[in-house]
């Protein structure tokens, strides 16, 4: 699938020289992805038990970890907000996690300048790990009720399910360049 | 993966501005979503027209993926029918059980018709569904248990009415929009139903615990004599819930009660039925609990 993508745009930018990528695609895809895992709540499956793992919280990671500085480190604030009314989640939690979570891979960047992709799915499970947990946490106290190890089984999806998921943004990222624009 | 060239801006003061704007808005994102939380904790309410707003959007996608699910059922089913006998038996030894379920809830229906029958003055009014609904969504990554169904206050349905299937109970509604509503299914920990066991009106209530079971909890303790494969109906104390529908089935009892399996699992179930509250009383009560800033719904039972 890659290989054939790399041939198409390949053809493209021969064919045509004067192209470059659409802005609007170039800077909004990463946006939207997130935003429409976040819509995945909507999807088929009507689970009466927390079965999938935080599809767009792994995304945004993804995207993060990819591409560092695509988003700004804002981007946690709107993100995470629009995550949350869909998630089912009490409101805010999204807001302050996400948040969170690009102030942490800023001091990431920071300490570890260079990281491999066994560092990158390392920083990503403990990351969402945490996230998972404060998630529950902020639930049960929604709840009034204590959530135990309800979550073991989503850790261990959305670990397994990183390095997919950078696979697919990674295939995005080409998309996401591919020139559109007549320059 | 080395740094990024934005974050190094050299001398530019506009690019140095920038990142630092970047980093002030980050952490007011931290604090605010703070005092967000905090707040939609104190009261759950308070962003439900957002979030209502934010299914209405969503809504055809939902419906879509109704549709989708009907359809892949169907093919799932006929290549899963090859491949795992196994898992198909036990399904069938599930539908075998939610069968005994009705028959048993029948049963106590008759019982207590008889019962009011045998009252003067008591009258049975036909009880109409408020309305029919797909589930259109869930909260399925979250340990919140919500589902969201495609019919709103435009069609009468509002917070507190319990939601059905035709083999049990699903949940109840908590907030509305126009032409959506969210149901807090049975599995949440939030949602306590008052229930009795159908063969001989043992009360007890049901919790839900997060991953898909439930925890039938008796109310006089003492020796458990809830065994395997009974089947608990709602008992319709409190009024939100009218009696008689079937909850759950205990699989494991344990000291002080049972963990026990859905009687209608929400997956399973495409349709829904929004019902009329038992007692118009105990839905003002919620409501009034629920305005007052209550958390839930009045404590079972």
């Amino acid at each position: 699938m890659i290989a054939g993508l790399d041939a198409e745009t390949g053809q493209i930018a021969r064919k045509r020289i004067n192209r470059a990528p659409h802005p609007a695609v170039a800077r909004g895809l990463p946006w939207a992805t997130v935003m429409l895992a976040s819509m995945a709540s909507f999807s088929p499956i009507i689970a009466s038990a927390p079965v999938l793992p935080p599809l767009a919280y792994l995304v945004f990671l993804a995207w993060r970890m990819v591409r560092p500085g695509m988003f700004p480190v804002w981007a946690g604030l709107p993100l995470g907000a629009f995550d949350d009314l869909y998630s089912g989640q009490p409101f805010g939690s999204g807001i302050v996690l996400w948040s969170a979570t690009m102030l942490a891979m800023e001091v990431l960047d920071e300490r570890f300048l260079w990281r491999g992709f066994a560092q990158d799915w390392l920083a990503a499970s403990a990351l969402v790990s945490t996230y998972l947990l404060l998630c529950a946490t902020f639930a049960g106290i929604a709840a009034g009720y204590p959530l135990p190890l309800v979550i073991v089984p989503q850790v261990l999806v959305s670990i397994a399910l990183y390095p997919v998921v950078t696979g697919v943004v990674a295939l995005l990222d080409r998309v996401r360049l591919i020139p559109l624009k007549r320059l | 993966m080395a740094r990024s060239q934005d974050r190094r801006p050299g001398y530019s003061r506009r690019a140095q501005y920038g990142i630092f704007t970047g980093y002030v808005i980050a952490i007011a994102g931290i604090v605010v979503g703070l005092i967000v939380l905090v707040t939609s904790l104190i009261n759950p309410g308070a962003f439900s027209f957002a979030r209502s707003a934010a299914a209405e959007v969503a809504r055809p996608m939902g419906k879509a993926g109704a549709q989708t699910r009907e359809s892949s059922q169907g093919v799932f089913a006929a290549v899963g029918a090859y491949f795992n006998a196994g898992r198909q038996n036990a399904e069938l030894r599930r539908e075998v059980e939610a069968a005994r379920a009705q028959a048993i809830s029948m049963q106590s229906l008759r019982e207590e018709n008889r019962r009011l029958k045998a009252l003067l003055g008591i009258v049975d009014t036909g009880r109409r569904p408020v309305a029919t609904a797909h589930l259109i969504g869930s909260t399925a990554s979250s340990t919140r248990r919500f589902a969201i169904i495609d019919a709103g206050a435009v069609r009468g349905v509002q917070p507190g009415l319990p939601v059905r299937a035709a083999s049990g109970l699903i949940g109840r509604v908590v907030e509305t929009g126009p032409s959506t509503a969210r149901v807090l299914l049975v599995t949440d920990p939030d949602n306590v139903v008052p229930v009795r066991r159908a063969s001989d009106g043992l009360a007890a209530f049901v919790q839900g615990a997060s991953n898909g079971r439930i925890d039938i909890r008796l109310i006089n303790m003492g020796i458990n004599p809830v065994r395997k494969g009974d089947v608990f109906v709602t008992s319709g104390s409190g009024g939100l819930y009218p009696p008689g529908i079937p909850v759950a089935v205990a699989t494991d009892p344990h000291r002080d009660g049972a963990t026990g399996h859905l009687a209608a699992d929400p997956a399973d179930n495409e349709f829904v039925i929004v019902e009329p509250a038992y007692s118009a009383q105990a839905l003002q009560q919620l409501e009034q609990g629920e305005k007052a800033g209550a958390q839930s719904a009045p404590e079972a039972p």
